[in-house]
């Protein structure tokens, strides 16, 4: 139990105080949106239990803690500048501190303490992806490619990473891979409210990318991975990039020109950690724009609007039991009634639950979801 | 340096001072000190008999200086000054120690506080010793006003000043005055026509014999001080003469180019060549350069023929600045309602039926685009949504305050909803309703009976489904989000300051405050006064209000305006710069350090030589002391905080007693 004043630091911190209660954290959480009125994920609710009880016996009675993504809308819509998404990393620390969590979430943070990511997959599987590949050490190059736990070990995604080695090779950029020395960035980690193992990995990716003096500029697959080098690194030296800010300045300087025809309709699904938590709504849209033949749409809700995949925040290890509905599902019933060949995405995250979606629903065929990189490396 | 009769007085401030100074052990102390020839105290000195006793004292002792140890000068120096001068002494030979804010408030050991006491009322002692007599000074006052801004703010303002019988400028930006105001199709709580209750008044303005109005003006420049600026004004060309024109509208017929109508809040078009309204004044048409053919391409000029025989337009009319000397200035610039496309994810700008406020009075009104029909799209919606606080009471757009009106103008918007469309599904999203002025709870509790569904949250985003617009929000009553469906999405937007009056303020050297209104000079007691001399506020550039008190208000700063006038004179200030022309080196430093222009170099008498020195425009000079801080060789002193003056202190404040 915490004491007066520290629990009152500990709400003047997270500026609880100035909570007007006014509900706009709710009606914006897309998790509100898919789980029931019986169980309902409140933040605004949570925030006020928050400021009226202690946090640790709170935190041990608030199951639902694990469905929140983390997409950040809350925070964003918040009139008072309040951070509710901080709220819910702060009491998962809590627990993770308690040692009570799911098991799924146990081994996710037990895998990064040993194999420094969080598959469970021993660090020498993170050469599959690069198999066949003749790439040079990232500290040979200006650019690393950082391509990220999910999309080095998961099969649908490589093709992701191996189209970013093609477009950088086309656009003849030196530029090297860590490889089986790469470690995982953090996001989610620190998401899951361990911070203890996310400052772990700060500091060894801190130390193995300053370690590298060639290093000027650092591409991202993940906006997740950009997300947390980008605001949660202060000791940083490189400019990190989420590939669609990288390639959208090559293509604003001519370096990069789609050529070949990609005559599909494509609706573009904004990833949360590039659009609503860093503000890029732009880049993608100009690197899709720029494609000859391409029929672009957007989705009703697009940019600051957009729907969350449910997919960050932890969220690719635990499921929400008894839900309704599957926002990814929405998301893919859109784009098939505004008659999308495509749903183009910027983020590993995205691709993978819209793709689960499509084929929950038996949609194959019908759509596709493609990442913004294997779509203009058909280009060109 | 004759030894000088020093009283001092020293105030309990009932128990503000007492309970934590000792005062007697004060008093003992200050009898001590050099040059005291008297040294009293007294429950309270600023009320009448302690002012007797100072004045008695004066007369009986023939003390020549006086030292009051009390409160903050801020408040009681004009007091103790008064006092003297009624006793025939120079209320410039007065110092004050401020032993409540600076030692009984803020030391909790009266030990402390009373050795902090003692030093500052030795500092205060020492002084005023050293203080010379300072002349007051007056010069006279140009009597005529000028008002900035002819909304209703400005409107009521330059009416009342005129009706007491001075000249008045009134300068409006735009082609016809009347404001926001004129915008709005009903006011609340009454419900009364708002063209209808401001049309007479804008009549006064134009008919009334002390008003000059430059419309389609803008000030440019302000030079002088309170009593005597010098106001330069760039009158825009209208290329039509507002003294011929009988704004009979032939001409406008010919006009072929559609401009957006900002009257209507940009939701019709009118012509190049426009009134803004009918009930504009000036009555007179004007011509919009940045659309007219003639005006852009160099071709046209089919108005000038239709008007051939009025001969009232001139398409070569020039724009032309003119000068004016005015006594005292009112500001009221007004409000620009806030921009909905700052909050992306309510839909304006994206759905064309989620509109703002103002938007809506311009629909509902029988001289909107819509002759006051309520239909969107052509069709009448069935279902209404408001949404309260956009725009304000939001750090996210830097807009922390609550903007007042919006409360009431919804619940206004509601009933009007209501009387049109008596089906319609009325829903009010809010976080609080703030219904504060005199009939708004009442009216507020009408309007919730007339079937108007408040649901205590607000809306986080509007999305489509099929052909409804789909308002997301929470009732926080009842702890679940909701999707309200609409077919009408009114934005409650709050106020902000007129994009223009920043660049005014900074001609007037007016401070804003946080909300970046116009700073007033004390938030109680001097409500409508500024930092700056003979300028007033009246009006939404103050801060977000509502019209019965934008009206007080006008009423207020015109009472204020006045008082200068009707004095004819205005004191300057009495501490300023002096110059040592025999020290000065000429450099300019203080040139450049003065904020308000008062010092330049000239041509100084020294004996029988001349010398080029530092003159100092003492009408001008606030006595901020920026001069004399950067002056090196110590030849601008500020009267009455000298160096000499000021290392005495220094010196007092550093002694053990």
């Amino acid at each position: 139990m915490q004491d007066a004043y520290e629990r009152c630091v500990y709400l003047e911190r997270l500026g609880l105080f100035g909570c007007v209660q006014c509900g706009k954290c709710t009606a914006g959480c897309p998790i509100n949106y898919v789980t029931t009125q019986e169980e309902p994920f409140n933040i605004r609710r949570l925030v006020y239990d928050v400021l009226n009880a202690p946090g640790e016996e709170l935190a041990s009675e608030k199951h639902f803690l694990w469905q929140c993504t983390t997409c950040g809308t809350c925070s964003l819509r918040c009139p008072k500048d309040i951070k509710p998404r901080d709220v819910v990393m702060n009491l998962r620390s809590i627990l993770v501190e308690d040692g009570t969590l799911p098991p799924a979430i146990r081994d996710v943070l037990k895998s990064i303490s040993i194999n420094y990511n969080p598959w469970s997959l021993g660090k020498e599987k993170r050469a599959e992806w690069y198999k066949g590949l003749e790439l040079k050490d990232a500290s040979e190059a200006e650019l690393c490619l950082y391509v990220g736990c999910t999309p080095a070990f998961d099969s649908r995604l490589q093709k992701l990473a191996r189209s970013a080695v093609a477009i950088l090779q086309k656009l003849g950029i030196d530029f090297g891979i860590f490889g089986t020395e790469e470690i995982c960035c953090g996001n989610e980690i620190r998401r899951l409210g361990d911070t203890w193992s996310f400052d772990a990995l700060r500091e060894a990716n801190t130390e193995l990318f300053n370690g590298c003096e060639n290093i000027r500029q650092v591409m991202t697959l993940s906006p997740h991975c950009w997300n947390t080098f980008r605001n949660e690194y202060p000791g940083l030296k490189a400019e990190v990039l989420h590939y669609s800010i990288f390639l959208a300045r090559q293509l604003a300087s001519g370096a990069l020109k789609p050529a070949k025809e990609f005559a599909k309709r494509v609706v573009y699904h904004d990833p949360c950690f590039l659009g609503k938590q860093n503000e890029i709504y732009d880049e993608p849209r100009a690197l899709l724009k720029s494609i000859p033949g391409i029929d672009f749409v957007e989705f009703d809700r697009n940019r600051e609007n957009s729907l969350c995949c449910e997919g960050g925040g932890g969220r690719m290890w635990i499921e929400i039991e008894h839900a309704p509905e599957r926002l990814a599902n929405i998301r893919v019933r859109d784009a098939v009634e505004m008659g999308a060949d495509v749903i183009a995405v910027a983020c590993p995250f995205c691709l993978l639950t819209l793709e689960d979606a499509v084929k929950a629903m038996d949609l194959e065929g019908k759509v596709q979801v493609m990442d913004i990189l294997e779509i203009i490396n058909t280009t060109i | 340096m004759a030894s000088k009769r020093i009283g001092v007085y020293i105030c309990h401030c009932g128990v503000n001072i007492a309970q934590n100074v000792r005062i007697d052990d004060l008093r003992a102390f200050a009898a001590g000190l050099p040059g005291v020839r008297v040294a009293q105290n007294y429950m309270y000195m600023c009320s009448e008999p302690g002012q007797e006793m100072i004045r008695k004292d004066i007369a009986e002792n023939r003390l020549d200086r006086i030292v009051v140890v009390a409160c903050s000068p801020r408040m009681h120096e004009p007091t103790f000054r008064n006092a003297m001068k009624s006793a025939g002494l120079n209320p410039y030979c007065l110092e004050m120690a401020n032993i409540r804010e600076q030692c009984a408030w803020v030391h909790k050991d009266a030990d402390v506080a009373t050795a902090k006491a003692k030093s500052l009322l030795a500092a205060a002692v020492t002084k005023v010793s050293l203080l010379e007599p300072l002349e007051e000074r007056e010069v006279p006052v140009t009597k005529t006003a000028m008002v900035i801004g002819g909304g209703i703010a400005g409107i009521q303002a330059a009416l009342d000043i005129a009706d007491s019988g001075f000249k008045t400028y009134l300068v409006e930006k735009d082609a016809s005055i009347g404001g926001h105001m004129m915008q709005l199709d009903k006011t609340f709580p009454t419900l009364d026509c708002s063209a209808c209750i401001l049309t007479p008044k804008m009549a006064d303005i134009k008919n009334h014999p002390n008003i000059e109005l430059l419309a389609y003006s803008e000030v440019t420049d302000v030079k002088g001080f309170v009593g005597n600026f010098k106001v330069t004004v760039k009158r825009k060309p209208r290329y039509i003469d507002e003294n011929i024109c009988n704004a009979c509208g032939s001409c406008a017929k010919y006009c072929a180019i559609a401009i957006k109508d900002s009257f209507n809040a940009g939701l019709s078009k009118l012509q190049a060549l426009h009134i803004p309204f009918p009930q504009a004044i000036p009555a007179a048409y004007v011509i919009d350069p940045l659309a007219c053919r003639y005006t852009r391409e160099g071709t046209c000029r089919q108005c000038e023929q239709v008007c051939k025989d009025l001969n009232a337009i001139n398409l070569d009319m020039q724009e032309h600045s003119i000068e004016l000397d005015v006594g005292t200035m009112i500001m009221a610039t007004g409000f620009e309602p806030f921009d909905a496309n700052r909050k992306p994810e309510l839909g304006y700008g994206r759905y064309e039926n989620v509109i703002t406020g103002m938007e809506f009075e311009r629909i509902v009104s029988a001289s909107g685009p819509n002759q006051g029909q309520l239909l969107i799209n052509g069709k009448k919606p069935k279902e209404v949504v408001f949404i309260q606080c956009v725009g304000s009471r939001d750090k996210t757009v830097g807009n922390e305050y609550c903007s007042r009106v919006c409360c009431m103008y919804t619940a206004k918007h509601a009933h009007l909803v209501r009387e049109k469309l008596p089906d319609a599904k009325i829903t009010i999203f809010y976080i609080d309703v703030r219904a504060f002025g005199k009939g708004y709870e009442e009216f507020y509790d009408r309007v919730k009976g007339e079937e108007v569904y408040y649901r205590r949250g607000n809306v986080s985003e509007v999305y489509r489904k099929g052909d409804k617009l789909i308002c997301r929000g929470e009732d926080t009553l009842l702890g679940q989000a909701l999707e309200v469906p609409a077919d009408l999405v009114v934005l409650a937007v709050g106020l902000e300051p007129s994009p223009g009056a920043r660049e005014l303020g900074q001609l007037l050297k007016l401070s804003k405050s946080p909300d970046g209104f116009f700073l007033e000079g004390h938030p109680k007691l001097r409500p409508v006064e500024t930092g700056s001399d003979g300028v007033f506020l009246a009006g939404c550039c103050q801060g977000p209000k509502d019209i019965p008190d934008t009206v007080a208000q006008a009423g207020a700063a015109a009472a204020k305006a006045i008082i200068p006038l009707a004095q004819g004179m205005v004191k300057t200030e009495t501490m300023v710069a002096r110059v040592r022309a025999e020290a000065c080196r000429a450099c300019g430093y203080c040139v450049d350090a003065c904020p308000y222009d008062a010092i330049a170099l000239g041509e100084v008498r020294l004996g029988r030589a001349t010398k080029t020195a530092a003159v100092v425009n003492e009408v001008l000079c606030k006595s901020c002391g920026a001069c004399s801080a950067v002056c090196l060789s110590g030849a601008i002193q500020q009267s009455g905080f000298t160096d000499d003056q000021l290392l005495a202190v220094i010196g007092a404040i550093g002694k053990e007693y």
